[in-house]
């Protein structure tokens, strides 16, 4: 115990990690890559054609994992704000602006394959519906915290007030999950819930499942990828920098 | 398979253009993302090296 504390301690500063994400990353593109040719595959060469969409479905299999994910890292960002709030823990502030852009790229992924949905199936890119618009806000979240802490100078009082957008955008998490049972809308209801059997065929769970993990790894080797350059800016003056290899000439 | 030929695959049963559409706009940002923070990472990188070098020479 007192030697996993000491681990955990160690490496929450910027630079132990930095040497360790570093190591991390090649086995988190590799995964991903694996999880996306398995479900890319299993979606468009096994998965059946859909009775009533056709062909058209197959949106579902990067719609639904781009729009988990964009959830996802939401509540991750925020919970790393939080940290970095309640801690003043400077790699904890860190990590929720690294991911900040990789969530913001998953929900306008999310709207736009949504759109490309929607257009062939409800007739319309676009409709004011309780699901779209949460995720329209989502979006928004993402970009007002990563302008908010551009537009702050001084980068400790940046993580504060960008910790404070954050959790109070949590609140957008569950409206957007539970909109489809909250309201009418438009938008078809969960393909798969906690205690309930999916409403789809195996393979297209499992196609879909595996294209969910390739974007989780995606995104962690992403994010990993982001949070060592800023650790690099934000820590440019420190010594530990300048004496990593590759700022050797 | 689902599919007899390629032209049937890319056709997606007349929904092409709405799948390809999909699949191509993701393809493009996971390729793009990590291209703009390799840059970035570079640009630190860049950045430090030369302030190491300005500390060098005012050593001198």
């Amino acid at each position: 115990m007192s030697n996993r504390l000491f681990n955990w301690f160690k490496y929450a500063s910027p630079a132990s990690f930095y040497p360790l994400a570093g190591k991390w990353i090649p086995w988190f593109w590799t995964l991903a890559a694996a999880f996306a040719a398995a479900g890319l595959w299993l979606g468009f060469f096994v998965a059946p054609t859909d009775a009533t969409q056709g062909e058209g479905y197959r949106i579902i299999f990067i719609h639904v994992p781009t729009s988990w994910m964009s959830m996802v890292i939401y509540v991750v960002m925020a919970a790393w704000a939080g940290m970095g709030l309640a801690f003043n823990a400077r790699l904890s502030a860190m990590m929720a602006q690294a991911l900040a852009p990789t969530g913001a790229l998953m929900a306008f992924l999310s709207l736009w394959t949504g759109a490309l949905w929607g257009k062939p199936m409800w007739g319309a890119w676009w409709v004011w519906d309780a699901r779209l618009t949460s995720e329209l806000i989502l979006l928004f979240l993402y970009m007002g915290f990563m302008a908010l802490q551009a537009s702050i100078d001084d980068p400790r009082r940046a993580d504060k007030a960008g910790a404070i957008l954050a959790l109070v955008g949590v609140v957008n998490i569950p409206i957007i999950y539970f909109s489809v049972k909250w309201w009418n809308t438009l938008h078809q209801g969960a393909s798969v819930a906690v205690g309930q059997s999916p409403s789809m065929a195996l393979t297209m769970l499992w196609g879909m499942l595996l294209i969910a993990l390739a974007v989780w790894m995606y995104s962690i080797a992403v994010a990993l990828m982001r949070v060592r350059a800023i650790i690099l800016e934000r820590e440019a003056h420190s010594d530990w920098v300048g004496k990593l290899n590759e700022v050797q000439p | 398979m689902t599919w007899n030929s390629f032209s049937e695959f890319v056709a997606m049963g007349g929904y092409a253009q709405y799948v390809w559409g999909s699949f191509g706009a993701c393809a493009l940002g996971f390729l793009l993302e990590p291209v703009l923070v390799r840059q970035r990472q570079n640009q630190a990188v860049l950045h430090i090296r030369q302030q190491e070098e300005a500390k060098d020479i005012q050593q001198q």
